[in-house]
Formats: structure tokens, C-alpha cells, sequence
């Protein structure tokens, strides 16, 4: 065999290289149907272009894709966070709701609650979705799929009541700046990701935080005896999880100007956790990587952008998921690669 | 006491759930006219047929300690199928109903081939799943199609009368005929013991030499069967087939084997539970529609209420079993050889195989 330079050997065996190969691969795609694809152009002083397209909307998703992840490094779960966009959603909708008001022939909007006031309660409700998964997690010791189940059930009938069965429409301007506005050129949902990131980056890498959550995910008993109290751990890592859902509804309720009980953020969770496997962190727990699963988060994008972009009808996307979410567990399969192990073995034994 | 030799933390939550089915239909009776008569209970099975087959399969996976997630998408797939065949190449529901039952058990198989044969999680695998059939729906059309042919609207309308005043339909049946078949399979034979003990406790039911990885692909197969069942049902039921049908439904049959009394962690649960707890989801549904003021998503907020209280229940039963079978104990033959030391003995066992093997 050739001899390949140490570095890219390394970087070969990267946690990060298949998430980051795909990615490439399906931005080739992307390029070989669309020659435009990575063309960024100025319009009116906002980047306006596919890739930029793609990074805005996978915003929401990489936002729980990184609560999804600290979740499932701890060998937990979480179902819920689709009803948890749909009740802060409505919640801050029909906090804020909103009127055009002229007065003296001057526009101005009006909200019921001051904006800030509303994000915040939005917020406060979704740290409360949390607090009530990890307390059925942490505090009860449920398995968390079924913690969670309940609040995914209950949910979309919660903000339901919130929004009293109607799709409430959002009539404030500054409101949507949050989804749909631009600054210094760059989507501002891409702002906040990137300081929810750093946010989390800076408290993983700096504090023993993540190692904490690696340990509690490695294993749990082990984790308790060397001293970490990996139930309070377990616990604020559901609550965060929740406080990143309800960020990413502030960014989606923003987009489409309106709250629909029934609708927003549907099958969300299964984006996240699908996300964050493709950006190989293990659903048993461990090891994660929050940068992974923003890959992930991209992948699962520019795969939808693809497959809108072929021209292939867009009911055929779940199907296309579904082989992904196929191919990548048999990826992370033990059981498949030794039998592959097994296979070249013979092979070479043979030869 | 005979009756009090069968309560124990297994049954118990199989009495409650049995005890808050015959209160909420109590409460019915008595809050609003016309809820009491036979009618409006058989019409519980009737509505929920569907619910109750598909959680009739659902309760053998859960008790095998797998979950199903795809349930809800190969219900839909199903309606899809058979209603493009029926209707747009004019096929014969005799050869229609069967094909898409061997789909249906085909869709199952194949996922527990993969939860078996490369040790995959079951939640991700029946996630794939989910998304394979929903997509599948779409592929062969977005809108619903709708079932007009005679023999079909005649099967689905068929009611058979029982009495003056009430009747049942075939669809009601079946699921009756399926819930017997399933208590039948899970407490008389090999097959449901093995799936009994596979929950319980997988390596000790390995080493006892049971066909583990044969059960679980089975159970995958007949929770496929069971859902395409279901979505035959819910053809008779709604007379069309649609992409978004039965949305959700994987979550309504959880609900329903939780409440029933099946313990998640697997190992524990009767089949007749599920029905008891299909039953319940029902009833609130009924009461919200008697009541009449009350919105339809309360019905949500209920179930996830209950299924909230169940768990925790479970949670004390698991925590607290041996301080709890004491209550029972004055009732229990003395010289009854308990799981746990049986458990012991097997993982002890364990220990000794791996570290022969390991020298």
C-alpha cells in the first residue's frame, strides 16, 4: 500500500471527515445540476445565494441539533422538542400579535407585550418544557424516550389551547427581523447559532462540562462514583435542549410571521436526532461532537435543496431520509463491521 | 383468597387501568343522557378497531423491550396501497387484502432482520421506517384516494345486528378475533414465552438457549402484520387511502400498551391491556364529544396526562417492588422462588463464559 503523509492519515480518521465528505459531496451534486449553486451575490446590501439559502434554513435545526446532541451524549433522548417549538411559538405569537396602527398618516406597529417581554416568556415556557423532561428523566428515572413521548403528545394539544385552535398571524415588523432580516449582509438566524455555538463551545471545551457529559454518557454508575452528580447534569442538559427548541421557534415563528399548533415544527425531532447521527456522535452515548452534528444539520439541508433542485418531486424526500437514516446506521453498525472484518479476513487469508 | 393470589405489581396496573375504564364510562353514564347503552360502548370498538390491532402488535414488541415507531406510516402505506389497486387497477379485494398484509409483514421483517442481524436500535431503525413508508405513500400519490368499489363499500358497511338496537361491524370483529389470537400467542405458547423472556432479561433468555434473534425478527414481522392489518381496517373505516392517514397512530398505540399496563422496560404486560387501555383512549374522546364545549385538542392533553401518570406509576412499582410486594406477601405462598436470584445466577454464568473465553 502507498504511503500516505501522517496528517492526512489523521485527519482520515477525524470523527469529522464522513460527516464533512458527504456535506462536500452532496454540495458537488448541488453544483453538477445547478451551476449557479455557489454563486453569492449582494442585493440590496444581504447575501443572496444558495449556500446562504441553505445555512439560513437549516438555522432552527442546527439550534436543536446542538441541544439534541448534549442530550444524546448522555444516553437520553428527546422527542419533544417538535410541541416545544409549537408552544413557544404560540406563545410568543400571541404574546406579541400585533397591529399596523396609522396614526397621522404614520405607520407604526403595535405589540400587546413588549417584544423583548414576549421572547423572554416565549423563552421561559420552553426552559419550563425542560425543566419538566429532565425532572421526568432525571428526577423520576424515566427512560427518556417515554419521558418525553408524554410532553410530545400533550404538546401540540398545549399550544393548541394557547393559539385557541386558530393559526395565529403575527402583524409587528421588528418581530421579523429575527427570521428574515439581514445584518452586516448575514442572516441573523445565522447570529444567533453562532453565538448559541460559541456559547456552548466556550463552556464544553473551557469548563470540565463536557467531559462530565461524556462521562455520564460513557457510564452513568461510573460517573456517579467518581463524584460528578450526573443526575443535576442530566437534568439541565434537558432543560437546555428545550431552551434551544424554543430558540429555534423564535427563528421559525419569525420566518413564517404566524404559529400553527399543529404544524410547526413537525417532525423536528426526528431531523435533530437523525442530524446529530449523521454528524457521528453515537445514539449509546459518549463521545459527541457539537460541530458534527451542525454538519449533520447541513447535510440533511442541502440534501432537501438537492433534491428540490433536481426536480424531483419533494414526497420522494422522505424516502431519500429514510435510506440515509438506513446507510448511516449500518455505518455505526459494530455487528457490520466486524462481519466486514471478518469477510477481508477470509479474503486475505484465502489469498 | 383466590382472586387476591392474582394481584401482584404485574396485574395491578392491569386493575387500575380496568377500574379507570369503568369510572370514566361511569361518568359518562351519569353526566350526559344517551351516553349509557350498549351502543356507545360497542361503538368505542368500532371507532378504535383499527387502534387496537395495531396496539395489539405494538405490545408484543414493547414487551420483547423494542419499540415500533413505524406503525403509523405502514397503517398509511397500506390504505395507499390497497386503495390504488382497488381503485385505479380494478384488482380484487380477495387478492388486494392478503397482498397487502404480506407487505405489510415483509416491512416488518426486513426491520427486525436489521435490529437483529446488525444490532441496530430498534428506535432508529422503525424511525427509517417511519420515514420509508411515509414516503412511499407519497410516491404513489399526495391526495387521497378515495374507495368507491361495491364490494368493498359493502363489507365496510356490513353491521351485524346484535339485539333490536345495537349491532357491530366487521372491522370490530376482527380486531375481537386478533385480540383473541394475541392472548392466545403470548400466554400458550413457546413463541410468547420467548418474547416474555427476551424482555425481561435478553442475555439470560440467551443463555437458557432461546431462539432470541429469530423471536425479535417475529415480533418486528408481526407488528408489520398487525399495522397492515390496521390500515385494512381504517380502509373500511374511512373508505379511502391517504399519505396522511394515521398520523401520529404510533404514538396512540404506545400510549395505549402504557396505560394498558406494559412496562416499557420490556418483560412485563398483557395484550388484554392494550385493549383496556384503546378503550380508554376512546372513552375520552367519546366524553369530549358528549360533553360538547370541550375542543377537540383536550383529547391530546388527556392522554398525555395519563400516559404521564401510568409511567410514574410503573416508575413506583419498578422502584419500589420489593417494598411494595410486601403488602401482597400475607397472601403469597412462602416458598416462591423469586426472578431476581434467577437473574443473578444467569449473569453470574455470564461472567464466568466471558472470562473463559477471554483466557
Amino acid at each position: 500500500m502507498n504511503r500516505l503523509p501522517a496528517p492526512f492519515l489523521a485527519g482520515l480518521r477525524h470523527r469529522l471527515f464522513w460527516p464533512c465528505v458527504t456535506l462536500a459531496l452532496l454540495c458537488l451534486v448541488n453544483f453538477y445540476f445547478n451551476r449557479g449553486f455557489f454563486d453569492i451575490e449582494i442585493k440590496n446590501g444581504a447575501l443572496y445565494g444558495s449556500v446562504i439559502d441553505i445555512l439560513n434554513r437549516a438555522a432552527p435545526l442546527m439550534l436543536v441539533a446542538m441541544g439534541m446532541t448534549l442530550v444524546i451524549a448522555t444516553r437520553g433522548i428527546d422527542i419533544s422538542v417538535g410541541a416545544t417549538v409549537a408552544i413557544s411559538g404560540a406563545v410568543v405569537a400571541s404574546m406579541i400579535g400585533g397591529s399596523l396602527v396609522i396614526q397621522n398618516g404614520v405607520q407604526s406597529y403595535v405589540s400587546n407585550v413588549p417584544m423583548p417581554l414576549a421572547i423572554l416568556g416565549a423563552l421561559a415556557v420552553a426552559l419550563l418544557c425542560g425543566l419538566w423532561n429532565g425532572l421526568l428523566v432525571a428526577g423520576a428515572g424515566m427512560q427518556p424516550i417515554i419521558a418525553t413521548l408524554i410532553l410530545m403528545v400533550a404538546g401540540r394539544g398545549i399550544a393548541q389551547l394557547i393559539t385557541a385552535g386558530q393559526i395565529v398571524t403575527v402583524y409587528y415588523e421588528p418581530f421579523f427581523f429575527i427570521g428574515n432580516g439581514f445584518l452586516l449582509g448575514i442572516p441573523v438566524s445565522l447570529y444567533i447559532v453562532a453565538v448559541v455555538l460559541i456559547a456552548l463551545l466556550l463552556l464544553i471545551h473551557r469548563t470540565a462540562l463536557g467531559l462530565f457529559i461524556q462521562a455520564v454518557g460513557i457510564n452513568p454508575v461510573a460517573a456517579r462514583f467518581s463524584g460528578i452528580s450526573a443526575r443535576a447534569l442530566v437534568f439541565w442538559v434537558y432543560a437546555f435542549c428545550a431552551v434551544t427548541a424554543g430558540i429555534a421557534a423564535m427563528i421559525i415563528t419569525s420566518n413564517v410571521k404566524s404559529a400553527d399548533g399543529n404544524n410547526a415544527g413537525l417532525l423536528l425531532e426526528l431531523d435533530a436526532i437523525l442530524a446529530v447521527t449523521l454528524g457521528g456522535t453515537s445514539l449509546a452515548g459518549g463521545r459527541f461532537s457539537i460541530v458534527g452534528s451542525l454538519i449533520g444539520a447541513l447535510i440533511i439541508q442541502t440534501l432537501t435543496y438537492a433534491i428540490y433542485s433536481l426536480g424531483v418531486p419533494p414526497e420522494i424526500n422522505m424516502v431519500v431520509k429514510a435510506l440515509v437514516v438506513f446507510a448511516v446506521c449500518l455505518i455505526q453498525s459494530d455487528a457490520l463491521r466486524a462481519m466486514l472484518a471478518r469477510h477481508v479476513l477470509r479474503t486475505g487469508e484465502a489469498a | 383468597m383466590n382472586l387476591s393470589r392474582h394481584i401482584n405489581a404485574r396485574t395491578l396496573p392491569l386493575i387500575v387501568t380496568s377500574l379507570l375504564f369503568v369510572a370514566l364510562f361511569g361518568f359518562g353514564s351519569i353526566a350526559y343522557t344517551g351516553f349509557f347503552s350498549a351502543q356507545v360502548f360497542i361503538n368505542l370498538l368500532i371507532d378504535n378497531a383499527f387502534i387496537c390491532v395495531v396496539a395489539i402488535g405494538m405490545t408484543f414488541v414493547i414487551i420483547s423491550g423494542g419499540i415500533d415507531l413505524s406503525v403509523g406510516s405502514i397503517v398509511a402505506l397500506t390504505t395507499m396501497v390497497t386503495a390504488a389497486l382497488v381503485e385505479h387497477h380494478h384488482w380484487s379485494i380477495w387478492a388486494v387484502i392478503p397482498l397487502v398484509l404480506l407487505m405489510g409483514a415483509g416491512f416488518g421483517l426486513l426491520m427486525g432482520v436489521l435490529i437483529h442481524a446488525f444490532q441496530l436500535q430498534p428506535f432508529i431503525v422503525t424511525l427509517g421506517g417511519m420515514f420509508l413508508a411515509r414516503g412511499l405513500c407519497y410516491v404513489i400519490s399526495i391526495d387521497s384516494i378515495s374507495i368507491t368499489d361495491e364490494s368493498y363499500t359493502q363489507i365496510a358497511q356490513y353491521r351485524l345486528m346484535l339485539g333490536e338496537e345495537t349491532f357491530i361491524s366487521i372491522s370490530a370483529l376482527i380486531a375481537l378475533a386478533v385480540l383473541a389470537f394475541a392472548i392466545y400467542l403470548a400466554q400458550y405458547t413457546r413463541f410468547g414465552r420467548t418474547v416474555y423472556a427476551i424482555g425481561g432479561n435478553e442475555r439470560s433468555a440467551l443463555l437458557m438457549g432461546l431462539p432470541i434473534g429469530r423471536t425479535k425478527i417475529l415480533v418486528y414481522t408481526l407488528s408489520g402484520l398487525c399495522s397492515a392489518l390496521g390500515g385494512v381496517l381504517i380502509t373500511f373505516y374511512m373508505l379511502s387511502g391517504y399519505g396522511l392517514h394515521a398520523l401520529g397512530l404510533e404514538l396512540d398505540a404506545i400510549a395505549a400498551a402504557v396505560i394498558g399496563g406494559t412496562l416499557l422496560t420490556g418483560g412485563v404486560g398483557y395484550v388484554a391491556g392494550s385493549l383496556v387501555g384503546v378503550l380508554i383512549l376512546g372513552v375520552i374522546q367519546s366524553l369530549i364529544a358528549f360533553d360538547g364545549t370541550l375542543s377537540s385538542w383536550w383529547t391530546r392533553i388527556a392522554v398525555g396526562v395519563l400516559l404521564c401518570l401510568f409511567c410514574l406509576m410503573q416508575r413506583l412499582f419498578e422502584r419500589g417492588s420489593q417494598s411494595f410486594s410486601f403488602l401482597f406477601s400475607y397472601w403469597k405462598k412462602p416458598a416462591e422462588p423469586s426472578n431476581n436470584t434467577d437473574q443473578e445466577a444467569s449473569k453470574a454464568c455470564l461472567t464466568q463464559v466471558t472470562t473463559r473465553t477471554a483466557a
